[in-house]
């Protein structure tokens, strides 16, 4: 597991920011459902919305709109575009 | 990796296959995952070609419907436009209904009387069966023939994950599952519906706190009977603008208490019973579609108002004849329904309702469709009711057994909290595969609903106010 400054994560991602997948930091069924929903590493996601309560954000992945909770968001380490 | 060795037996492969996956853990499944996913990308890539989109007005209605300003607001303005359209278009087709019955009661007594039929057959057929089927038909269908089909549009549209999306906080934070959102809206249709819905959520402790709890929505067997006691008590009965709108806030204000004790409940049961985190959420928001409004108005009405309609009038005929039965049996100079409902009144008064209330609630446990029909025939053989073709009617039948608004809103309330009906439990049963669970949902709300129905009652007899 890389330690650089890349230790950016979904969650962190501003509302309209993009990040490339570099690492996911899950195990178990959360990796297996995030692996199928399409964040592997070098995916492009955008952070497109945030539910008016703050949580959870929903995430453009690969074309689909996905709504992640910030504990799922940050298991998912990106690059800032 | 390149290693080759020649493998014949295919047990052989397979052990193989799992001692190799034992020493590389997650490694092996990402690279699987990441190389189907750059496969497709690479033919897709090759094949799909994207429209230059000009707006993209699923963001821009997201935008709206999620927004922190307007995102809760809008919500409660869905939920209030619904039920007023549902309000006020039920409000003549009941009324026209009850009339057609009614008048065609008339005719049936006549026929009986010409025909020299008993006194105890006529009772047993035209009072007690045909009355609990034409009660049941005309203050279920226009409610039903018009809520399924706005529902299911909106259900089609694909606004319902964006409710998810909103409130996936507040479930969070009782310990329950977002999608408990999506599996309370199914249960305005029919919590039986909602219970089974609950397979979406793939926790089994976050997925019992969803069925447990999604008898605090009021199905379609039961708002019409809180449309009708809001109508009559807040509207007066009359149809008016002012007046409907009154009566649907008042069912907005029943289904947020309703709300308030599922996060209630929730919370309380994933702090004893069901303890764990909350497990991990994901939600596609899809895109909107155009519903086909044609196909979802002739589906909703009848894969939904039929199929609920029939289920119900199957109970309301049998029932209506038992309680006619118990009605004119006598024990003394009480009838069996004056009997069991003197010996409930204490206790039925005691958190603000009567005897004959209950004992309708509990007879109503094959299907809370029921319990507005049992009620009035109950009040019937007990008072002297003449007409009987209208809310008016309706209005003046509960004043005269001493309704009052106290009444009238622990009625909507009890309606809203207690015990599911029978097939929603023979559901739970089913879902859960568990008899302990299944009577814990029906202890769990009705112990809710004596205890708030006790508190309004009390409060409102100490203030003074009733």
């Amino acid at each position: 597991m890389e330690a650089k400054d890349s230790e950016f994560t979904l969650s962190r991602l501003r509302v309209g920011e993009r990040g490339v997948v570099t690492s996911l930091h899950a195990q178990g069924i959360i990796r297996r459902r995030m692996l199928d929903l399409g964040l592997v590493p070098g995916t492009v996601v955008e952070s497109v919305r945030r539910s008016p309560a703050g949580d959870p954000t929903a995430y453009n992945i690969r074309g689909a709109i996905i709504a992640l909770r910030a504990e799922e968001g940050c298991k998912v380490y990106v690059e800032l575009l | 990796m390149t290693q080759v060795t020649q493998i014949t037996d295919l047990n052989e492969v397979v052990r193989k296959a799992a001692e190799y996956r034992e020493t590389q853990d997650e490694s092996v499944r990402d690279r699987i995952v990441s190389n189907i996913y750059n496969e497709a990308e690479t033919l897709a890539s090759s094949v799909v070609s994207h429209l230059e989109r000009r707006v993209d007005w699923d963001r821009k209605i997201d935008n709206i419907v999620t927004s922190r300003i307007l995102g809760y607001p809008l919500m409660l303005a869905l939920l209030g436009a619904v039920f007023w359209v549902t309000l006020s278009g039920a409000n003549v087709p009941t009324d026209m209904l009850a009339n057609f019955f009614f008048g065609l009661e008339e005719h049936l007594s006549a026929l009986f009387f010409q025909f020299g039929a008993p006194d105890w057959l006529h009772g047993l057929v035209v009072l007690g069966t045909y009355r609990a089927l034409a009660w049941v038909v005309s203050v279920m269908l226009p409610p039903m023939a018009i809520f399924f089909p706005i529902f299911t549009l909106l259900e089609d549209l694909g606004y319902l994950p964006r409710v998810a999306f909103n409130l996936d906080r507040a479930f969070k934070r009782v310990g329950a599952h977002g999608k408990q959102a999506l599996t309370m809206s199914m249960g305005f249709g029919c919590n039986a519906a909602g219970v089974i819905a609950a397979r979406i959520i793939d926790s089994p402790r976050e997925r019992m706190i969803a069925i447990l709890t999604n008898n605090f929505v009021p199905c379609n067997g039961r708002f019409p009977a809180i449309i009708a006691i809001s109508m009559i008590f807040l509207a007066g009965g009359v149809i008016s603008v002012y007046g409907t709108i009154l009566a649907a806030a008042m069912v907005v204000a029943l289904i947020l208490i309703g709300i308030s004790v599922t996060l209630l409940v929730s919370w309380l049961l994933s702090k004893t019973l069901l303890r764990g985190e909350p497990s991990t959420f994901t939600l596609e928001l899809p895109p909107y579609r155009k519903p086909q409004i044609i196909p979802v108005i002739v589906r909703s009405l009848f894969d939904r108002t039929l199929f609920v309609l029939t289920r119900a009038v199957i109970v309301a005929a049998p029932a209506g004849a038992l309680t006619w039965i118990f009605a004119n049996i006598y024990i003394g100079d009480l009838s069996v329904i004056g009997y069991v409902a003197g010996w409930l009144d204490p206790f039925a008064r005691a958190i603000g309702l009567d005897g004959i209330i209950v004992l309708a609630f509990i007879l109503g446990l094959p299907a809370n469709e029921i319990v507005v029909p049992i009620m009035v025939m109950s009040y019937l053989a007990a008072g002297s009711m003449l007409e009987f073709d209208s809310l008016l009617a309706f209005r003046q039948l509960l004043l005269s057994q001493n309704w009052t608004m106290l009444t009238a809103l622990n009625f909507m309330i009890f309606s809203l909290l207690h015990f599911p009906c029978g097939t929603t439990l023979l559901t739970i049963r089913k879902e859960t595969g568990s008899l302990k669970w299944t009577v814990l949902a029906a202890t769990i709300p009705t112990i809710v609903a004596v205890l708030v129905c006790f508190i309004i009652a009390q409060g409102a007899r100490l203030t003074g106010l009733v």
